[in-house]
């Protein structure tokens, strides 16, 4: 892109600022640091010019936005056409309790929902197994049966709302009660829109909410991108998920490569189980953790862009174009957000948000202040949200498409970014792709070793965090927390006991015992079995349980 | 892996101990964020300490007969889910019933302030909250917890 010539002559003065200006002054004041890095500790220079960056070229790195390779967002016309989603992540207690804090978002300005399950339908029990005592709609909502998924969408029509479900081993089933929900409201199914998580292979690096070992979810999640694919077309199939990698103390580069990974696999399984690429993958989605080290996320994102597009294009040879276009949702950082001056954290999300948007994000969460502490009260909730809204009403950063691209920073981030995330898809691939990789544990160590590292930057004061190793005060202030009532426990196991009563015993035996054979026959899809299941109010428990029967569990290796 | 011991600080293992002290780090219950088991596990074990990790998703009676073949001095949870108001007394009456009272049990992760003086009173030894330096947890278990025998 630049003129050797002038590039020559950048370098020489370049050079000579450094002999004449930077040297002086660096005996003078010398730097604060021993060295500058990011939150990942990636090196960081002193400062950027163009000679570095010769190789960059205009339209080959970056061209326009909405088209390829992404680089600089993957519509058009990016927000000045529409804002990001505002999808503020909701979850506790009920059904009731959470389709009444559903509702105050939608009257608060929020733009799309999304579910947080509690941790026993997270891992497929229903809630009167002893799996779940004392976790009962503790951190995101008891979903045992269709009658719960009534009861949370009620009054929320689901063909004008888009919803996004935060689940991954029970995937297929909670999208199945799902599906019978809008089936109810009398809904189509090509009109239902939204997205499930379905990332199993994060769930094994990260999260750790798994049921079945990995061959057994990857023929689920086949199962719902050919039922999609014809039946729910306007359903995003996977949410292929950096956040929890992060959260679980990945660097950028590591978010980055292990999630871009992950999609490598999926789209390989899809076409593998005989479905065309470009039938399935323009609607798998991404979605990735907006951390604290503001350029490196910004550059991640728009590396993340230009990496799937390359690969969709160059590896899996899609034709469609919207097979290339990587979409994604972001979250703030929780693991960021201190227990510690809480009121801090409001900042945080605040950079935090703006490093997402100025990244090209499609949807947005924004995490409240108290969740170090507690599940969110409506006040923290709505603060988070107002700061979605500050930065796409007030702050101007949506008024222009990728404000920061050029800057000589961002751009050679940016490269940097690819190219050692590339590095690591190489390794994973060698390796024989990312399944291999998950059973050799090696996505795994290197997040723990990444996470013990920045652990002791920390303990040594080598990262600062205010509030926890700097600037910190005597006593905190305390904030009003969230405190979710004992009785929801005995409540939600006396529901799903009426449920299993009330309902057709003989119809639902039948759907469990179709489930079942289906199950052994890898020619089956799941799905129909599964929506019909939902609809006889089998429970999320006892479709995970004749599953488990077949295709096993997956055990934690227990790695530190 | 789950055992392995490593060199470790000569003072994280008082002199007159017959053998190192032994810590279970368990995760209790459903939640899968183990960053900070994993953590404290590193650490324990680079200071000198015997470390078994149990590895996620176990009950509390998982824990307990993990504990006992063990044969361990101290028992280190940690959880993020809230349930640690069952699971931490239910843990601490199965030590009891066991005749493993002695077992020094302490734990951490998002546990709000107000329910720490009831862990404490049910027998909880000690609670960490976010944020605590990973030193501090290391000295804790040092000084705090002896080999049994």
């Amino acid at each position: 892109m630049y003129d050797r010539k002038k590039l020559a002559g950048i370098a020489a003065r370049r050079k000579k600022w450094q002999d004449e200006a930077l040297s002086p002054s660096l005996r003078k004041s010398p730097p604060r640091l021993d060295r500058f890095s990011t939150v990942s500790d990636e090196e960081i220079d002193l400062l950027y010019t163009p000679d570095p960056l010769s190789n960059f070229d205009y339209e080959e790195d970056l061209g326009y936005p909405g088209q390829y390779p992404y680089t600089r967002g993957v519509q058009p016309t990016m927000y000045r056409g529409r804002l990001w989603t505002m999808r503020q992540f909701a979850g506790f207690g009920s059904a009731e309790d959470t389709n009444a804090r559903f509702k105050f978002l939608l009257a608060q300005g929020q733009t799309g929902l999304s579910t947080a399950f509690h941790f026993p339908t997270l891992m497929g029990y229903d809630s009167d197994s002893p799996r779940a005592r004392g976790e009962v709609g503790m951190c995101g909502v008891a979903i045992d049966s269709l009658k719960d998924m009534e009861i949370l969408f009620d009054g929320i029509p689901l063909d004008q709302v888009t919803t996004s479900m935060t689940i991954n081993g029970p995937a297929a089933m909670v999208f199945a009660m799902y599906l019978a929900v809008a089936e109810r409201q009398g809904v189509p199914f090509h009109k239902v829109g939204g997205t499930i998580q379905n990332d199993i292979l994060k769930e094994y690096i990260a999260q750790h909410a798994w049921i079945f070992p990995p061959e057994p979810s990857m023929r689920i999640i086949t199962d719902i991108l050919a039922y999609c694919s014809e039946n729910v077309p306007r359903w995003n199939t996977i949410s292929i998920s950096g956040y929890h990698i992060r959260e679980a103390g990945s660097t950028a580069v590591q978010e980055l490569a292990f999630t871009i990974a992950d999609g490598i696999a999926y789209v390989q399984a899809g076409i593998e189980a005989g479905i065309p690429v470009d039938k399935f993958a323009p609607r798998l989605s991404y979605f990735f953790n907006a951390h604290t080290d503001f350029f490196e996320e910004i550059a991640k994102y728009r590396a993340a862009r230009r990496m799937w597009a390359r690969i969709m294009r160059e590896r899996f040879h899609a034709k469609d174009e919207n097979s290339w276009k990587l979409r994604f949702h972001t979250q703030t950082a929780g693991c960021t957000l201190t227990a510690q001056q809480p009121m801090n954290n409001v900042v945080r999300v605040a950079l935090q948000a703006l490093s997402g948007v100025l990244g090209g994000t499609q949807s947005l969460h924004t995490n409240s202040m108290d969740e170090t502490l507690a599940l969110p009260t409506e006040q923290a909730v709505t603060v988070a949200l107002r700061t979605q809204q500050i930065i796409a009403e007030e702050s101007g950063v949506a008024n222009t498409i990728d404000p920061l691209g050029g800057s000589f920073f961002v751009e050679q981030l940016t490269n940097d970014m690819e190219e050692k995330a590339m590095e690591y898809i190489r390794k994973i691939d060698e390796m024989g792709g990312m399944v291999a990789a998950i059973k050799q544990g090696y996505p795994q160590r290197e997040v723990a070793d990444a996470a013990f590292h920045f652990q002791r930057l920390v303990d040594a004061g080598k990262k600062r965090i205010v509030g926890l190793n700097a600037y910190r005060s005597p006593e905190d202030t305390p904030i009003p927390l969230l405190k979710i009532d004992d009785r929801v426990e005995k409540r939600q196991v006396a529901r799903t006991k009426e449920v299993r009563r009330k309902r057709d015993a003989k119809k639902a035996r039948a759907c469990l015992s179709a489930l079942k054979e289906g199950s052994l026959d890898r020619k089956v899809n799941l799905m129909p079995l599964l929506v019909d299941a939902a609809r006889e109010y089998v429970t999320l428990g006892e479709m995970c349980d004749t599953l488990r029967e077949t295709m096993g569990v997956y055990t934690d290796p227990a790695m530190f | 892996m789950a055992t392995a011991k490593a060199k470790g600080a000569a003072g994280a293992t008082p002199k007159k101990a017959s053998r190192k002290i032994r810590i279970l780090v368990g995760k209790p219950g459903l939640d899968g964020h183990d960053r900070g088991a994993k953590i404290i596990a590193r650490a324990l074990r680079d200071a000198g300490v015997e470390v078994i990790y149990t590895g996620l998703h176990q009950t509390p009676e998982m824990i307990v007969s993990a504990a006992a073949q063990e044969d361990v001095d101290g028992i280190g949870l940690s959880i993020l889910s809230g349930a640690h108001n069952y699971l931490f007394p239910r843990i601490i009456q199965l030590l009891r019933e066991k005749k493993m009272g002695d077992v020094v049990l302490f734990g951490g992760g998002i546990i709000p302030d107000a329910d720490i003086p009831k862990l404490l009173k049910k027998g909880v030894d000690r609670v960490f909250t976010p944020g605590t330096p990973i030193q501090e947890i290391v000295d804790y278990v040092s000084t705090r917890v002896q080999p049994r025998k």
